[in-house]
């Protein structure tokens, strides 16, 4: 449950343009077919790598250049749809460590950060520098500055946001809330007797 | 200064301030099923920790469930979905939680179980690891949708951590035309604010058509928040709201304490809100998808609006239509009556009011899915189910079904699919060039019986 401050991602970048990329295009429904998330990575963005056949239609993640990558780098709305933290899961379990996007939904933005997953967000503009940045130079080392809420990439520094709470536990380590929310649970019995209304 | 009935019942349930900066939430009602939940108890099981309050945590099946009655026949045919299934039942009986299972007749959608059961309940929190758990806000509680670890959060402590959330008034007013239902008010509103519009707001919604809706229509209002960006939509309790309740099987014994909590919990009229949208009611008429999410709704008079970003563009590469077409005469290969949003008594007696002495149209499969046990007795008390299997429809089990495609009721290939459900994402019914349109139950009977997309009110002579 204590994994650790995360004050930086550093890793390879791979461009993922296009809004609005839902949970069922992150991780499609018959995946969620499994009683553990252990499977999910090779299931990332499936209908969108593969054919019938199971051959590869050259998804950016895919591509020779960007295989290895830790860092997605998308539009507005990323992971909008579903609650499933299969999405976030499949993301790590693929090898990702972070996303910079335009904007995030919110359920999936939760998720993300409770198992650790950066999620920055950066305006257009800077969106398609760093995208076109990536593009010219696949193999550049990126560092996401967590604490600084900047991008260093090939030489240049890109301006991000990070959500204030999620930036704070970031630095602190305290992402996953488990720990956090046991420490009160004499409190949270307590409470629970103020509630009006019980199902017992 | 008053206060809207999220700042009330936020207030009312939350524990602390977490170092973190967010509010340690109590969670007043959970709900779990299949899909969602296994790998959250694996996680409890791993850290020795035991469910917190498991009275206020109910379970049911239904993703995967198939939905052809013999198919349900344990074990399943289907390992993977016989594993969770299987997962579900140890989990719920090793934790003491109540399981709404087949045996029980109370299984269902859980968006569907839980007002059905009287456990949603106003002014009340309510979470469970499924995005559509704004449907419960149609009572005026504070529901909302949460990833597996977040599950295990609150079965673990009963509590998550979560930022508040500005509040929304999205007022609906006048009356609307006859033929027109809550879907396409959800469908209106979401294609007007976009589908990332309500990006970190509750959406309360208000004004005469809300408050003239049946529970149900309310229920597929709330339903559909999320398709708009807005993780929580509700709407303030009413009488209808205590009819609806009363007499149900978890509704309060207190009654009379429980309504004096009910109605505190309204919101004042003096209430401060972060931001207010009014539409007409006059203006919404039968709405359906055209593309790949659900902003991309038209009313069924217009025409496929000309291509201004590249989400649009994507979309009619995707389902193939074109800018200027009206989705008027597309044909349809498949038509879905159920899901959370529109899986109700009210929906199968609405559609069967004009499936009746009508005949889907050859070459198209027609399902009708009850979304509960409940619903499904009182249909078939009130003789529904037979309507719709005269008229060629398939009468099912209850279960989310064609909504997502976990169980064997899938599209195949590119077949297109008019749909009460949610969500028209690329491959979200089964199939990854499967396409789905999106329509209210009386516009999916029109589809069904003419083979096409077209103006129910036409076809079935409604409102002259």
């Amino acid at each position: 449950m204590s994994l650790g401050p995360i004050t930086k991602v550093t890793g390879r970048a791979v461009p993922v343009p296009g809004d609005d990329i839902d949970t069922d295009r992150i991780i499609p429904a018959r995946f969620l077919k499994c009683v553990v998330f252990d499977a999910l990575g090779g299931q990332l963005f499936y209908d969108e790598r593969f054919d019938a056949d199971g051959k590869s239609i050259g998804h950016p993640i895919d591509k020779e250049q960007y295989v290895g990558a830790s860092i997605i780098v998308s539009d507005d709305n990323f992971g909008c749809g579903s609650s499933r933290e299969h999405a976030p899961q499949a993301i790590k379990r693929a090898g990702f460590n972070a996303v910079i996007a335009g904007s995030f939904a919110e359920i999936f933005f939760g998720n993300c950060t409770t198992l650790g997953i950066v999620c920055a967000t950066a305006d257009k503009a800077t969106r398609s520098a760093i995208m076109k940045a990536v593009e010219a130079n696949p193999k550049a080392e990126m560092t996401i500055d967590v604490d600084r809420k900047v991008v260093k990439f090939d030489g240049k520094e890109y301006a991000v946001d990070i959500k204030p709470n999620s930036r704070k536990a970031f630095l602190e380590g305290s992402y996953d809330s488990l720990a956090g929310l046991l420490d009160g649970l004499d409190a949270v019995k307590a409470f629970e007797k103020t509630l009006q209304y019980s199902f017992k | 200064m008053g206060k809207s009935l999220f700042q009330k019942v936020w207030d009312a349930h939350a524990v602390r301030v977490l170092p973190n900066g967010q509010t340690q939430l109590f969670i007043g009602m959970h709900l779990i099923h299949e899909v969602t939940s296994p790998q959250a108890f694996a996680m409890l099981r791993e850290l020795n920790i035991k469910v917190a309050f498991p009275e206020r945590t109910f379970a049911t099946v239904d993703h995967i469930i198939p939905t052809e009655g013999t198919d349900r026949k344990r074990p399943l045919a289907d390992p993977m979905a016989e594993e969770m299934y299987s997962a579900i039942e140890k989990n719920t009986k090793e934790h003491g939680i109540t399981f709404f299972n087949p045996e029980t007749e109370r299984q269902g959608v859980v968006h569907i179980v839980g007002p059905e059961q009287g456990v949603t309940q106003p002014g009340t929190t309510i979470a469970c690891g499924d995005s559509h758990t704004a449907t419960h806000g149609a009572f005026g509680a504070i529901a909302f949708g949460i990833g597996t670890s977040q599950v295990r959060d609150v079965l673990a402590t009963q509590t998550m951590s979560i930022a508040p959330f500005k509040v929304r008034k999205v007022e609906v007013t006048g009356k609307l035309k006859p033929g027109v239902y809550a879907k396409d008010v959800i469908l209106y509103i979401i294609s007007k604010l976009g589908v990332n519009g309500g990006l970190g707001y509750a959406y309360e919604f208000c004004g005469d058509v809300i408050k003239d809706m049946s529970m149900e229509g309310r229920m597929t209002v709330c339903n559909m928040a999320i398709e708009g960006g807005a993780r929580v939509g509700y709407i303030n309790p009413d009488e209808k709201t205590y009819e609806y309740l009363k007499g149900k099987p978890y509704a309060p014994k207190d009654w009379d304490k429980a309504v004096a909590y009910w109605n505190s919990m309204k919101s004042d009229a003096d209430a401060v809100y972060d931001d207010v949208v009014t539409f007409k009611g006059e203006d919404i008429e039968p709405m359906v998808t055209w593309g790949i999410t659900p902003e991309h709704a038209i009313g069924i008079s217009q025409a496929i609006p000309a291509v201004s970003n590249e989400v649009m563009q994507e979309a009619l590469e995707y389902t193939g239509f074109a800018a200027g077409e009206k989705m008027d005469g597309k044909k349809v290969d498949v038509v879905f009556i159920g899901s959370c949003t529109n899986g109700r008594i009210e929906d199968f007696r609405e559609a069967a009011k004009y499936a009746k002495g009508r005949k889907v149209a050859a070459g198209v499969r027609a399902l009708a899915v009850p979304g509960s046990y409940g619903v499904k007795k009182q249909a078939e008390v009130e003789g529904l189910d037979k309507i719709f299997v005269e008229a060629g429809f398939e009468w099912r089990e209850p279960g989310c079904s064609m909504c997502l495609a976990m169980n064997p009721d899938k599209l195949i290939g590119r077949e297109i699919s008019a749909s009460t459900s949610n969500r028209n994402f690329k491959g979200r019914q089964g199939s990854s060039t499967g396409r789905t349109l999106l329509v209210s139950p009386v516009m999916a009977v029109a589809a069904a019986v003419t083979g096409t997309i077209t103006d129910a009110r036409k076809v079935f002579e409604i409102g002259g």
